[in-house]
């Protein structure tokens, strides 16, 4: 209950701070843009015949819809656990009456509506290049809302998990590029999964990246048909639980060592 | 909720840190990859003493020698190696959410105030988080903008305040939620004497208005003389003193310094006669008399006609501090 009725205040100043943190932010978002040089790419590619489904205007279309959904999806949680495990600031949070991933999570959140504001004329151009079937049918829209609180969810969680592994080494930075560079391909941040061949997409489709991304976008763009969707969202479900209980099982492990070697 | 409860609790106390050893060396380096050599530090040894509730207590030591460790695993922030500690009634290292909202630790070198806004939003936050009512919220933070004189300063970022400013919007933020036990580690650090003097003051009223239990440690001994009749003295991890501080001081150091001023230089020989002279130039000297002496030793100075000025010291905590230091030393060795 006192989690349910600190939200709102943590959510308010986590919003504060991201305003106080704009230009960062403003910063941070532009390094999320790599999918325009794809839509360069992919686009000359496309300019005289079309690859597989995607014609130019699906290709502006999918990677607009890409950036947007990365915008309203990332977590930057990782950076910060790195951070105060290291500097032993992690104490402060520790000494609080909640749990500091509640807290965590709020910060995350509250800077959406800033992210959002970025990637609102985006999407307009997106809507408007002709390339795009938004879902208009309430189950899509719900379920476009589940995906994407699924994407967040998962990365939410798996930033968690890399963030908390700094308990035990030296810094999880690297573990993060590794997953980063896995991300970028196996997402469909850079390419859309189904124009890799069978076997990647086959990989694709059991490996936690594309539900982090390329699923939502599909529904965005209105490529996913509807048992794509529910199957997705199944998937997405079982990583969100399996995520969230391996982030809860290694942050308790590791503030137990916390405690053990100190701060 | 009684005040009974609020006291402390250390028994056989022990906490190990296992340390990463390499020497230096690019070979050493290269090594340290394949094989690691580990060893055990002892940071607090058999460590026991009781503070009752609403007591006042320095927690004093060299650097390493175990102050913050045991401060942090009051605080339920490390768990101990072995041994019994209670506080408030909890076990620290269970972290009980009831247990963090009686407790409160403020570490002159970490803060908890979020560093673009204003501390005000970090009062807001912790009013969330502790559950505070608006109606509690309120009246505590007016109580401690009496004592610490916050208002103006609390709505600035709190990257644009001074240390002093800061540290008075760090303790706010750490008393919002009236906690019954403070740790306080080195709350004075960095901080100009004033500012020393107001957060001491500060310090002062809160416990003896809300009764709450604090346990401080300072390399100021100004602090700790001001503030605590009572000190835990520890080094390498070990009790060497609990007690009153005027004891420590009679114990360490029994003598009392005479300091004595005059039109001109004085007679050297002649002090040396009533005590151990440890200083003397050309108008001032110092003479260390033992207390039972003390009496008699005075009298005798104030028969020279030349004696301007005369005034009776305890040795600087300091000293007396360094003097037990060497003394464990000795010991050990």
């Amino acid at each position: 209950m006192r989690i349910l009725s600190a939200y709102p205040t943590l959510l308010r100043i986590g919003f504060a701070n991201a305003v106080a943190y704009r230009t960062e932010m403003l910063v941070w978002m532009l390094t999320m843009t790599m999918p325009f040089v794809s839509l360069a790419l992919w686009s000359a590619v496309a300019e005289s015949v079309p690859v597989g489904r995607f014609d130019q205007k699906s290709f502006v279309a999918y990677f607009l819809a890409t950036i947007v959904v990365r915008q309203l999806c990332g977590a930057w949680v990782v950076w910060e656990l790195i951070q105060e495990i290291k500097s032993g600031t992690l104490t402060s949070r520790l000494l609080k009456p909640i749990h500091p991933l509640v807290v965590y999570s709020a910060d995350n959140i509250a800077a959406i509506p800033l992210r959002a504001l970025f990637a609102a004329p985006l999407a307009l151009i997106g809507i408007t290049s002709g390339g795009t079937a938004l879902p208009h049918e309430p189950h899509r829209v719900v379920a476009l809302f589940l995906s994407l609180f699924g994407a967040w969810f998962i990365t939410f969680f798996v930033m968690v998990i890399i963030g908390c592994l700094s308990f035990f080494m030296e810094s999880s930075a690297s573990i993060f590029d590794i997953w980063i560079a896995c991300f970028m391909i196996l997402s469909g941040y850079l390419v859309p999964l189904e124009l890799f061949p069978s076997w990647v997409r086959g990989v694709a489709e059991v490996l936690p990246f594309r539900y982090t991304l390329g699923f939502p976008v599909e529904i965005l763009i209105g490529m996913s048909s509807d048992a794509a969707i529910a199957r997705g969202l199944v998937i997405q479900l079982a990583y969100g639980c399996g995520s969230a209980a391996m982030a809860l099982a290694l942050w308790r492990s590791g503030v137990r060592r916390f405690g053990a070697f100190g701060g | 909720m009684s005040r009974g409860d609020q006291g402390i609790e250390v028994a056989g106390l022990h906490k190990d840190y296992r340390v990463h050893r390499r020497k230096s060396g690019m070979l050493n380096t290269v090594r340290s990859i394949f094989h690691r050599t580990y060893e055990t530090v002892p940071a607090v040894r058999d460590l026991s003493f009781t503070i009752e509730p609403g007591e006042r207590v320095g927690f004093l030591g060299p650097n390493g020698a175990g102050k913050t460790t045991t401060l942090k695993i009051l605080a339920g922030l490390l768990h101990p190696t072995a041994g019994r500690v209670v506080v408030a009634g909890h076990e620290p290292r269970l972290r009980e959410h009831r247990f963090l909202k009686r407790i409160t630790l403020v570490m002159g070198q970490k803060q908890q105030l979020i560093w673009d806004l204003p501390p005000v939003d970090t009062f807001s936050q912790n009013r969330a988080i502790y559950d505070l009512s608006r109606a509690s919220f309120d009246a505590t933070l007016k109580e401690l903008d009496e004592l610490l004189g916050i208002g103006a300063i609390a709505e600035k970022p709190t990257r644009q305040l001074s240390l002093g400013e800061r540290m008075k919007c760090e303790l706010a933020a750490a008393l919002l939620h009236r906690p019954d036990v403070l740790f306080l580690d080195e709350p004075t650090i960095g901080l100009d004497v004033s500012m020393q003097l107001a957060v001491r003051d500060f310090i002062r009223a809160y416990n003896e208005r809300t009764g709450a239990t604090t346990l401080l440690t300072s390399h100021y001994m100004d602090d700790v003389a001001a503030l605590c009749p009572r000190v835990i003295v520890i080094d390498k991890g070990r009790l060497r003193y609990d007690g009153a501080l005027g004891k420590l001081v009679e114990k360490i150091r029994p003598d009392k310094a005479i300091v004595l001023r005059y039109a001109h230089r004085p007679d050297r020989a002649a002090l040396e006669r009533i005590g151990t002279v440890t200083e003397c130039d050309d108008a001032k000297a110092v003479v260390r008399v033992a207390r039972p002496d003390l009496r008699e030793a005075v009298a005798n100075l104030l028969l020279d006609p030349e004696l301007s000025d005369l005034t009776i010291e305890d040795p600087p905590l300091e000293e007396v501090l360094r003097e037990l230091f060497a003394q464990s030393a000795a010991e050990s060795a």
